[in-house]
């Protein structure tokens, strides 16, 4: 499989600076600039949820009516909930995850030169830029948008903050981020079933193909759901029809139904990838083959598929009907499963294993126990008679930053100490990282683990200001935030250290277990990864 | 007759007994929760400093679904952690590199596959059955429901109607609530009740069925209310309908569960349950737009809910209405 070597540099034409990096069509190069991006917008969403905290930290308002908005204060709150749920969302999570490291490994995973259509990538990348531009126009011109990411109407539509031109700005602005993804995930689908090296089959695929996969294919089916309501919402706005304004024969619940039909794929969209990547950092740090391989892959598909029929479990409250409640009940009860069966074995690919504690496995390992107690939070939840009581309260958001401030962004953070000695060529600093993982758990647990309680006794979600009796829990929960605000700027510190002074690695520097293409190229890999497309002769899953 | 009744009576002692083993544990995490919560003069349906649990049930229901939570959702939820904690820890420090230097090359077991998959689709299977039936039991109005209160939500407030239920003046009772104490605390009537305490309170007879019909005016708003487990959007152009039934006198308060703009966080509920002699006191003297605050400033007393519910007597009674009886 050494078919391409560290020798292969005087092969390496790499364009000049502006060509490399403004009309890039190299797969590689394309994911370093998402993941640029998507530090660049982690830090500003981290930075949003940052203010919050500050303010949530003692009851009354101390915080958001002194920023510099001219707007009641409590519309400069929901601006912000807005803003960091969105930026999170569409410009962190999904950029790192699947413009970064779907860019950055997928082709080399399966041996293929590059990305099926290398100029949609850069087009997929440089949406994201005027999409961002947008966001920020809307944040900042007339009041800003503050309807939650969900932007339900009628409060997107007749709210009298919502009148102006800010809520056209940021549905364009996801109009450019779904577009985006929609061509990525085009690429993906192409890139995956056609450009395949040579004995690549479909199950022999690395684990991150397969989430790759199956996220692009929920991308692809899900966001043109949310274009076209939120296209619906936009003509309700500027141009009177009433999809969604009862007065002329709509329904508001419309609007969630087609949000959540996107919204609730969108959530494995998120962790999918995040799933594919510590199942790679999990089975190299444990020297071990994954177990269950068939069983990992088709549980992904598994949870894709239950995916799309479980969306009206966040509708509970909205008076569905009693039988539809049950149903979306059931059916959200399934997801357990697969979810269950890849927790089982991640545990079973360490188990008999020689497993060394680098902080990519921490951050894997990590994972797996948070996940798994968002996870069971989530089987709580899906009972809509225990959810009527924790609805839209603080329980919740305890339950979705468990899945993904700890699963989703476990996950990048773990993979970017895994792979950026193959990025960069040099390695991370180990102690200071040590500290960094362990500040950071630390930290996001004290944020979130006392916002159950908080929940359990009532305190409801996008409030700025709450009951004193709620006090002792949002005060831990600030504190937490700090040590985690903390522990992202010791992240970024060691991620500029590690790529200007770490030390230079060679081409396999987790030896025996990292199996997978990347890991017999150089690091960094050369520009043309595969100047002869390598051959899979044995099933690199079996024995 | 009579040996019937002693049959029911000795099923309700050791049904009792059984209880009372279970809710051993989640009567400690309550007791720890509202120890300090005694000592003040608190209303029933309100946060508590530190608490970690819900807020106290005042409807059966909401009991119940307390009981489902803490028997058969917290045991399955910690269970399952502290298995999958416990399992990756003793694999980390069993086969860490230096204790375990050559690793297996085992990737298939087939057996556990099927056991791993097999086990939490049964644990999903033994929560459905009692979710189900919770879920029906709460979502469906009992037939011989005869008292409605109409809620409808708007920006910033919330406004109460009783159909049919006619005041002083002859006409349906029908009022707004707005926050009080916000710029001033001297208006609270508690100090701890901030952000909780409304100008005027909801009415409601103890030991009835209440059908609540929610609406809304401008954007979607949500009525909720902890002590209850009650919460139901309030939608533009929809007529929602849940009911609770309060099974004791005191105050309950909520606040609205659904982004609704900028005094989203302004626009609690507070929900005060008199017995039925003292709610038809309280129709007699209330007019529209006028509800008879003083009347309700006479019943005060109740305000401080020192006796605990009887929890476990009041599963007691579901259980037997629900279950046949052993003859």
């Amino acid at each position: 499989m050494a078919t391409a070597s560290a020798d292969h540099h005087d092969h390496d034409h790499a364009p000049g600076f502006f060509a490399r990096w403004f009309m890039s069509t190299n797969h590689k190069d394309i994911g370093v600039l998402y993941l640029w991006y998507a530090g660049i917008m982690g830090l500003i969403g981290g930075a949003v949820s940052l203010v919050m905290r500050m303010e949530l930290q003692y009851p009354g308002l101390q915080v958001i009516q002194n920023l510099p908005i001219d707007a009641a204060s409590g519309h400069v709150w929901n601006v912000l909930i807005t803003a960091h749920g969105v930026i999170m969302v569409f410009f962190f999570v999904m950029p790192a995850l699947i413009g970064g490291f779907g860019n950055y490994l997928l082709p080399m995973m399966i041996g293929a030169p590059d990305m099926a259509f290398p100029r949609l990538n850069n087009i997929s990348f440089w949406l994201l830029v005027p999409s961002i531009v947008l966001l920020i126009l809307s944040a900042i011109v007339d009041t800003g948008v503050g309807t939650g990411w969900t932007v339900y109407p009628p409060l997107s539509v007749k709210d009298p903050n919502h009148s102006g031109i800010a809520m056209d700005l940021a549905i364009f602005s996801l109009h450019l981020a779904g577009a985006s993804s929609i061509l990525g995930a085009v690429n993906f689908i192409t890139t995956i079933f056609n450009m395949r090296a040579p004995g690549m089959t479909m199950h022999r695929m690395p684990l991150f193909a397969w989430a790759m996969l199956v996220t692009a294919f929920l991308l692809l089916l899900a966001v043109p759901v949310l274009g076209g309501g939120i296209t619906m919402l936009l003509t309700d706005r500027n141009f009177g029809t009433t999809f969604f304004d009862p007065a002329g024969g709509g329904d508001p619940v419309l609007f969630q139904h087609l949000f959540w039909f996107f919204g609730h794929p969108e959530v494995y969209i998120m962790i999918l990838p995040s799933f594919g990547l510590i199942s790679h950092i999990i089975s190299t740090h444990s020297k071990k083959p994954i177990f269950g391989y068939l069983g990992m892959a088709y549980a992904m598909v598994a949870i894709g598929v239950v995916g799309f029929v479980v969306w009206a479990h966040h509708m509970f409250t909205v008076g569905l009907g009693v039988n539809v409640e049950w149903y979306f009940l059931l059916a959200t009860m399934v997801i357990a499963v697969p979810t269950g069966i890849k927790i089982f074995s991640w545990i079973a690919t360490m188990w008999g294993g020689s497993i060394s504690f680098t902080v990519p496995m921490l951050y894997a390992i990590a994972l797996l126990i948070l996940f798994t107690i968002g996870g069971v939070t989530g089987v709580a939840l899906a009972n809509a008679t225990f959810d009527f009581a924790v609805h839209d309260t603080y329980y919740v958001v305890a339950h979705f930053h468990y899945t993904l401030s700890m699963g989703a962004v476990f996950g990048i953070i773990g993979a970017f100490y895994h792979w950026i000695g193959k990025m960069s060529g040099r390695q991370y600093p180990s102690v200071i990282s040590h500290i960094q993982f362990w500040t950071f758990f630390i930290g996001v647990n004290l944020i979130f683990f006392p916002q159950h309680f908080l929940g359990m006794q009532g305190m409801p979600r996008r409030y700025p200001d709450y009951n004193d009796a709620y006090a002792g829990w949002h005060f831990i929960s600030s504190l937490g935030s700090y040590v985690t605000f903390a522990s992202a700027i010791l992240f970024v510190f060691i991620v500029f250290y590690t790529i200007m002074f770490g030390r230079r690695v060679g081409a396999n520097y987790w030896g025996e277990g990292a199996t997978t293409l990347e890991w017999t190229v150089s690091s960094p890999p050369p520009f043309h990864t595969f100047e002869e497309l390598p051959v899979i002769e044995k099933d690199p899953n079996h024995h | 007759m009579a040996r019937r009744g002693r049959v029911i009576k000795i099923e309700r002692e050791r049904l009792k007994l059984m209880r009372k083993c279970l809710t051993t544990f989640a009567s400690l995490m309550a007791a720890l929760a509202t120890a300090p919560a005694a000592l003040a003069q608190e209303a029933a349906g309100a946060p508590k400093p530190w608490g970690f649990t819900y807020q106290e049930p005042a409807s059966k229901v909401f009991q119940e679904i307390q009981n489902f939570h803490d028997f058969y959702l917290l045991p399955v939820m910690v269970g399952i952690s502290i298995f999958v904690i416990a399992l990756i820890g003793y694999t980390m420090f069993r086969f860490r590199a230096s204790a375990n230097p050559t690793p297996s090359k085992v990737t298939h077991n087939q057996a556990l596959e099927v056991v791993w998959t097999a086990i939490p689709v049964l644990i999903l299977v033994v929560l459905s059955v009692p979710s189900t039936r919770l879920l029906f039991k709460q979502q469906v109005t009992p037939a011989d429901t005869n008292f409605t209160l109409k809620v409808t939500g708007y920006q910033w407030a919330w406004n109460y109607a009783y159909p049919g239920i006619k005041g002083k003046d002859g006409e349906d009772i029908a009022f707004d609530a707005y926050l009080i104490g916000r710029d001033d605390p001297s208006e609270l009537t508690h100090p701890e009740w901030r952000l909780l305490e409304t100008d005027n309170f909801v009415v409601v007879p103890t030991e009835t069925n209440i059908r609540i019909q929610v609406a809304a005016r401008d954007v979607i708003h949500s009525f909720a209310v902890p002590a209850l487990g009650l919460k139901k959007d309030a939608v533009p152009g929809r007529l929602n309908e849940t009911w609770t039934r309060i099974e004791k006198p005191g105050i309950y308060f909520g606040q609205c569960s659904e982004i609704c703009g900028v005094d989203h966080g302004y626009m609690p509920i507070a929900i005060k349950a008199v017995p039925q002699e003292q709610f038809n006191a309280w129709v007699a003297a209330s007019e529209v737009d006028a509800p008879a605050n003083d009347v309700v400033a006479q019943i005060q007393g109740l305000d401080v809910v020192d006796t605990k519910i009887d929890t476990a007597a009041l599963n007691i009674d579901t259980l037997a209405a629900t279950q046949p009886v052993a003859r």
